[in-house]
């Protein structure tokens, strides 16, 4: 998985997962995300990328409403998932969240046994009927995890006592669970070393494959090495946004080329 | 290097260019100073507070456990068929007709004929003898009677509380010098205890009736307990607990995690504070007029000071609750959002669950110090109110007119009656059990559930 195999890649065009236009958020007074356009495919990583407080992570947050739980955020513009304005008002946000499953930057299993982190999605959203069919999706998101190997003879033990790694793969195992259409990543691999790093990433890689998967990451690195598109974001702005071979080997803003070349961020 | 290693080893080491570090300079021994002398005064204050809690407790325990012994005479009383039941049919209520003083002369005759027995000598007339007697042994015998009608006509042996100066005399209280000017008792009486001490049928004894028996006239401290007002203020506590709990914690949950920031609850939150600082007889006068004078719930009654001390002990619950439902850490709910939780299942399935322990530590702590309290019970007239009999059920545990611990304290403090005294830093003993195995159990909770994410 090097960068020039990246980069020779092709990209399809696929569907249109998630469609943003003319979004803006401000944090009370502050603007903190303005005009942002961007058109999320299916079945593809996304990456955001950009140096601290360019409002990447705030903007993944939009795509989930997780900012509604902030009091002062306020978001204008739409937000099209699958051709359906999610601030619309009948949109319920936690119906949302099921769809778009997220994983947060800190590894946060809950202090619950491994199983029941894996199943609390499933259980409130009645996914299983009974307790074969809970035990079977737990056992199919562990996989998808990449964990189940590492946990299934102790599902009883808590997700608390796992190592960082282990931990952001239950995460993402649990964000799995519920089915999601799109999967938001904020950066998942900052807490990590290396090898978990590693480990994560190729997860996502595989990921793709079923899930539209947007990564927001400060490492220029990491998004060159699992994404298909990247988005580069300054001071609120999106600068450009287009393939990943392309923003890193011939950027089309001075912007860009400054930050991926470690001039500026 | 070679400069270094020919060096002659006679030659004075090259001195550390801002002085030793084997010598302190003054201002290292100036701050050294300052901290040893910051230490001696920890230490100081600490000593201090030791002092005092052990002068405190030494000064409780002295003067209260004479509270929970005391002291009996044994005599055998002939119940007499001819005085109690002279129809001789054992009817009830026939039994009832006859009165305490009634039971007078059977005690006054097993006295006399004790003493024939021991062949004890003495000038007292029959009536100054029984007078050591407490007044509430008659009441005792005819309790007896009445719920062992079968007994009449055979001599049964007692157990019989001595008068208050005597149980004093006996604990080393009252001497002969101290009641010159007692018309209570005099000192022939007193040479009588002790000669029914020596021959062993007075002698003092752990007394369960203070634990668990009911308050007494002025006349008979003798024979007053705590245990009903015990009852009065568990039945208080009973209703603070159903209250303030529930209500507190909905409280604390919707402020903390559905509540908007705005002016609105920041002045919510402001008089949450201030509410809890506000002195405790003002939430008394304020149940008196809200409860008692509007509402006309019964004055005295256990149900009224739940609802004033629910009302004092609200502010903690919703201040200790609120506390850590803030310390539970956002990432949980961010988690549980994330999944697809809804805001009040983010809440109660993960929320609460981790900040249940402070919930229930501050909860505890909110109930000893609703326990501990006194001023707003003066006002809704759980104070003064001798309660002679355990209540009868449930409901009248709530309704009838009963006391609390702190208040029976405070009562008999204010009796004039050294025994009454003793009975109340016996009381203190007692209260402070209670609220010292609370608090142990707030912080058993504490320690054992603490940190678990």
């Amino acid at each position: 998985m090097n960068d020039m195999t990246r980069l020779e890649r092709t990209v399809d065009s696929k569907e249109i997962k998630i469609a943003a236009n003319n979004v803006q958020v401000y944090y009370g007074d502050t603007h903190a995300i303005k005009d942002v356009d961007v058109e999320i495919e299916d079945k593809t990583v996304t990456a955001f990328i950009g140096p601290s407080g360019c409002g990447k992570s705030t903007f993944l947050r939009c795509l989930n409403r997780m900012n509604d739980t902030i009091d002062i955020c306020r978001v204008q513009g739409d937000i099209l998932l699958d051709g359906e304005d999610i601030y619309d008002k009948r949109v319920d946000p936690v119906q949302l969240r099921a769809k778009v499953g997220m994983v947060f930057q800190k590894p946060n299993p809950f202090p619950k046994s491994i199983y029941d982190n894996v199943a609390y999605g499933p259980r409130i959203h009645g996914l299983a009927k009974n307790k074969a069919e809970l035990d079977e999706i737990v056992e199919k998101s562990l996989r998808r995890g990449a964990i189940w190997d590492e946990v299934k003879d102790r599902l009883d033990a808590p997700g608390t006592g796992l190592s960082g790694g282990q931990q952001q793969r239950l995460c993402i195992a649990r964000a799995v669970a519920t089915e999601p259409e799109v999967l938001l990543m904020d950066e998942p691999c900052s807490a990590l070393d290396p090898i978990a790093t590693a480990q994560v990433e190729e997860l996502i890689d595989e990921l793709r494959s079923r899930y539209s998967v947007v990564i927001v990451t400060h490492s220029m690195q990491q998004a060159a090495r699992v994404s298909q598109k990247t988005a580069f974001f300054h001071l609120g702005n999106l600068v450009e946004f287009g393939e990943t071979g392309q923003i890193f080997t011939n950027p089309e803003d001075p912007r860009t080329e400054s930050y991926i070349t470690g001039r500026i961020g | 290097m070679t400069d270094i290693s020919q060096t002659p080893a006679t030659a004075p080491a090259a001195k550390p260019k801002n002085g030793s570090l084997f010598e302190k300079d003054a201002r290292t021994k100036r701050r050294n100073a300052a901290e040893g002398r910051f230490k001696m005064y920890g230490i100081a204050a600490i000593g201090i507070g030791l002092l005092m809690l052990i002068v405190l407790v030494t000064n409780i325990v002295t003067a209260g456990l004479g509270a929970f012994q005391q002291s009996f005479i044994e005599l055998n009383v002939e119940l007499r068929e001819d005085k109690l039941d002279k129809k001789g049919n054992r009817n009830i209520e026939d039994i009832k007709k006859v009165s305490t003083f009634g039971y007078a002369p059977l005690i006054a005759s097993a006295l006399e004929n004790e003493v024939a027995e021991l062949g004890i000598q003495t000038d007292l007339s029959p009536k100054d003898m029984g007078k050591i007697l407490s007044k509430a042994a008659q009441a005792e015998l005819r309790n007896y009677v009445i719920s062992n009608p079968n007994e009449i006509g055979k001599t049964v042996s007692f157990r019989f509380l001595v008068n208050s100066r005597v149980d004093g005399y006996m604990k080393g209280r009252v001497t002969r010098e101290s009641i010159a000017n007692d018309k209570s008792i005099t000192t022939e009486q007193l040479d009588f205890v002790d000669q029914l001490r020596d021959a062993g049928v007075l002698y003092k004894a752990f007394n369960p009736a203070f634990i668990f028996g009911a308050d007494a006239s002025d006349q008979r401290p003798e024979a007053a307990g705590i245990g009903v007002s015990m009852l009065g203020s568990l039945f208080m506590m009973f209703v603070v607990l159903v209250l303030a709990l529930p209500i507190g914690v909905a409280a604390s949950i919707y402020l903390e995690e559905f509540a908007p920031q705005n002016r609105l609850t920041d002045i919510i939150e402001v008089n949450i504070s201030n509410l809890a600082a506000v002195p405790s007889i003002v939430f008394g006068i304020l149940g008196l007029a809200v409860f008692i004078n509007y509402m006309h719930l019964p004055t005295s009654a256990p149900l009224v000071g739940g609802l004033v001390l629910t009302l004092m002990t609200l502010p903690t619950i919703i201040i200790s609750t609120r506390a850590s439902l803030k310390a539970v850490p956002p990432s949980i709910r961010d988690a549980a959002l994330g999944v697809g939780a809804s805001k009040m299942q983010a809440v109660f399935h993960h929320v609460l669950p981790l900040a249940a322990p402070g919930i229930l530590t501050g909860t505890i702590i909110g109930l000893a110090q609703a326990l501990g309290e006194t001023a707003p019970l003066l006002l809704i007239g759980m104070v003064g109110f001798i309660a002679s009999n355990p209540p009868d059920g449930i409901v009248a545990g709530f309704l009838s007119p009963n006391s609390a611990m702190p208040a029976q304290i405070y009562e008999w403090s204010k009796r004039a009656d050294p025994a009454f005294y003793e009975r109340a830093w016996g009381g203190i003993i007692i209260l402070l059990i209670f609220l010292v195995t609370m608090n142990t159990i707030a912080v058993l909770l504490r320690r054992r559930f603490e940190r678990r994410w």
